[in-house]
């Protein structure tokens, strides 16, 4: 419960207490972003209880809305045993997850509670995550509470800390005067000033020996002298003026100093790089800043490295995933060092999970060259001669059946036998591709999945229009393409339906795929589309057996037990090419006579 | 330029108490030592002659605790003033944030005072350390000495200050204006963080 006595505007400040007051009131302001948590010490009777209360007031007058907690660190620790006690540890936690500004007094009774530090560890964890405010207070700095967890004191340490000494001559007889004032009290000239000298340690006992003079004075009923102080408070004046400390003077004024001389961006900073480096990463990227002379976008530089931190442990999670080993690399607590570890995780994904290639039993020439298809299969032969070179990407559209999935998947398999160097080739529907995403998504693989197809060296999406009005498979498909496109890979696609019919393709997508080679298939009427050999270059002929082949294989009988080769059944056995099943890809309608010859003529 | 670890939250700072021989810049640092608690001083450090004249140099580190959350320590030194160990005087003043010119105020010590002043730039200039952007403040010592015997403090700052730093009247063997010396060099070389360029170490 908060004390309404006290109030920033009833807080005597001083040398001793002018920085804590001014944090103070920085966190009142904007509780959550100026200093957080913010932490103040100092002896007994010195004015944190004030501070604190005077935060909790300040700032419900200024953000209504905002759920304050004042509490000590006994009565946190009662409510903890209590919902524990009576099964009600949830709406303990739900309690202070709704909190925006959290007043914790006297702290330093955390000693030896290790189930309360763990407890306040949470509750911590939870509010600073979210933005919101904690303020402490606590009789000795956060590393001098003993046996409490190390997390805990980071936590305690990372805001700001402050110390409140012990008021000088003038704050005391500002005091004085400021209660005098409160309770409507007047004393006989210098009667404050004498009190101010007292050899009181801390402000309470000023108030202590205040509250006698005041009583002594009502009760007599006339007012006291100067002489009659010492006698009142039973006390004998030291006989000479006390020294002053003249150590704590130039502490406390080097205390102003400093406050006012060091640049809060770089002690902001100073507490992130503080932060992070406790979690192991590698800092270098904010000490660079943190020499400049201006201050930099301070959210725009937190936001980077934290995206950078996030990205970072995704990678090495997917690369442990991959490869247990991976665990701890330094590589994976740099951010500066992010390019080098997701070509990590590709190179792990690449030696661990091949990619799906070309279906066999395609080849280029067993399409047939006709005007319809002629600019596609001049196309394929000039990407199966310089891959990533002359078009790229391939963009090859037309309607089912034209042979466009027949045409990707040659250009595969050419390539797949032609290179001196075994290529790595991705042959991938576009459907599958979004469903792979989603399943990415799904069961947190994204990364990995990102990298396996990072790895290709030719890359065919087939049905690219599955992606069409698909957002963030589209968001993901361009990284892929830029990443592959600049590392002189080559890339190709066939479509259904031009590329303007794309109405859901996004605009850096279609202009990506406008600059290569954009080329319409025909359907082919008759089966000469697969007799008639189109000439490609060299070298394809091995890379699968022909249509016949295929077929005399599918459908020739087995003549006897005898000529069975039980070897070859216990190996597995190589996928029918179901092409010729497929009623869109085979023609059951023949054309017209005078089709056929106007098709001959031709 | 005051060494600032805004990571680890510390800073430290060298001042360096340079002036004539038998001036009183040990003097100065044993009074800050005997006034300073136990727990936040290091072993002072003095190498002095059987004389009790500084042979190689003073050095005083003070551990001043967290202040504004940040754990400040100043490394104070002495120089020997005798004018043939100008090659120490070079060394301990090298990477100083703040100067301590301690002159004494007797007449007859003026020549002196000017001559460590003037060496004391010529270091400076050696260092290629431009005097002007560096905190230094004067502190007139012996002050309690009869006033026939010294010079007014108005007169040392005609003689000596002519940069108009900032000075002082001391005698610093009952401590008067120690503290406010180094009080105020403190300030100077503090404030300097603000405006520091690269001030951040950072490491």
């Amino acid at each position: 419960m908060l004390d309404g006595r006290f109030r920033f505007d009833n807080f005597v400040i001083g040398a001793a207490n002018r920085l804590a007051a001014s944090a103070a009131r920085a966190v009142a302001d904007a509780p959550g972003a100026a200093y957080n948590p913010l932490f103040i010490y100092s002896s007994s009777g010195l004015g944190k209880t004030h501070l604190l209360g005077a935060i909790g007031h300040h700032a419900r007058q200024l953000h209504p809305e905002l759920a304050v907690e004042y509490l000590t660190l006994d009565d946190f620790v009662s409510q903890l045993h209590q919902a524990i006690a009576t099964g009600q540890a949830e709406s303990f936690k739900r309690r202070y997850a709704g909190v925006g500004l959290l007043l914790l007094d006297d702290v330093q009774f955390l000693t030896g509670r290790v189930e309360t530090q763990s407890e306040v560890l949470r509750v911590f964890n939870a509010l600073q995550g979210s933005g919101r405010q904690i303020v402490m207070t606590c009789d000795r700095p956060p590393t001098e509470i003993a046996d409490v967890d190390e997390r805990l004191i980071s936590r305690l340490a990372g805001g700001l800390i402050v110390g409140v000494g012990v008021p000088d001559y003038e704050t005391r007889v500002a005091i004085l005067r400021s209660k005098c004032g409160d309770r409507g009290v007047r004393f006989a000239a210098g009667v404050l000033e004498e009190l101010a000298r007292s050899p009181a340690a801390n402000v309470r006992e000023l108030q202590g020996a205040l509250h006698r003079l005041v009583a002594h004075q009502s009760l007599l009923e006339t007012p006291l002298g100067v002489a009659d102080v010492w006698h009142v408070l039973g006390t004998a004046r030291a006989a000479a003026a006390p020294v002053p400390d003249e150590f704590e003077a130039f502490l406390c004024d080097l205390a102003t100093t400093l406050a006012e001389s060091v640049e809060s961006w770089r002690v902001r900073l100073g507490e992130r790089i503080a932060c992070w480096s406790a979690e192991g990463f590698c800092t270098d990227r904010l000490e660079r800043i943190l020499e400049a002379r201006e201050p930099p976008d301070l959210e725009a530089v937190e936001a980077s490295f934290a995206a950078d931190a996030e990205r970072l442990r995704t990678i090495e999670a997917e690369a442990i995933r991959v490869d247990p080993r991976s665990a701890g690399l330094p590589l994976f607590r740099d951010p500066d060092r992010l390019r080098e570890a997701a070509e990590f995780l590709v190179r792990a994904v690449a030696s661990n999970d091949p990619l799906p290639g070309p279906r066999a039993g395609y080849r280029l020439n067993d399409l047939v060259r006709t005007p319809e298809n002629r600019m596609a299969i001049q196309g394929a032969a000039a990407v199966i001669e310089a891959p990533g070179l002359r078009y790229n990407p391939l963009f090859v559209y037309g309607p089912s059946g034209a042979g466009k999935t027949h045409l990707a998947h040659a250009i595969g398999n050419a390539l797949k036998v032609r290179e001196a160097q075994p290529l790595a080739i991705a042959c991938v529907d576009g459907e599958d591709y979004v469903e792979e995403l989603i399943a990415a998504l799904q069961h947190g693989g994204i990364e990995r999945w990102r990298a396996r197809y990072r790895t290709a060296d030719l890359l065919i999406v087939d049905n690219v229009q599955a992606l069409d009005g698909k957002e963030r498979s589209q968001d993901e498909f361009f990284h892929l393409f830029n990443a592959l496109q600049q590392a002189g890979r080559q890339i190709i696609l066939t479509c259904d339906r031009p590329l303007a019919q794309l109405t859901g393709l996004q605009t850096r997508l279609r202009s990506r795929f406008e600059a290569g080679l954009v080329a319409e298939m025909g359907i082919v009427a008759g089966t000469e589309r697969w007799r008639r050999p189109t000439p490609v270059p060299g070298g394809d002929d091995a890379a699968a057996p022909t249509i016949e082949s295929v077929i005399d294989a599918a459908f020739t009988p087995v003549s006897g037990l005898e000529q069975v080769d039980f070897d070859a059944l216990s190996r597995a056995t190589q996928p029918l090419d179901l092409f010729f099943f497929d009623a869109e890809k085979v023609v059951s309608e023949w054309p017209s006579i005078d089709g056929r010859v106007v098709e001959e003529l031709r | 330029m005051p060494i600032v670890n805004y990571a680890s939250r510390e800073i430290t700072c060298k001042i360096v108490y340079y002036g004539p021989g038998r001036s009183g810049k040990t003097t100065n640092l044993h009074y800050i030592y005997d006034s300073v608690p136990e727990s936040r001083r290091g072993a002072m450090v003095s190498l002095a002659t059987q004389n009790e004249r500084t042979l190689f140099f003073d050095f005083l580190p003070l551990d001043l605790g967290p202040i504004s959350g940040f754990r400040t320590r100043f490394q104070l030194y002495t120089v020997p003033g005798q004018i043939y160990y100008r090659t120490t005087r070079k060394l301990v003043l090298h990477g100083a944030d703040g100067v301590v010119f301690v002159a004494d105020s007797q007449r007859r010590q003026l020549g002196e005072n000017l001559e460590s002043l003037r060496d004391l730039h010529e270091v400076l200039a050696e260092q290629g350390v431009d005097a002007r952007g560096l905190p230094v403040v004067m502190q007139y010592n012996k002050q309690d000495l009869p006033r026939e015997l010294i010079c007014t403090t108005q007169e040392l700052d005609d003689a000596l200050n002519f940069r108009a730093v900032p000075s002082f009247a001391a005698d610093a063997l009952v401590g008067t204006g120690v503290f406010e010396t180094l009080r105020r060099t403190s300030e100077l070389v503090l404030r300097r963080l603000g405006a520091a360029a690269g001030a951040g170490a950072g490491r």
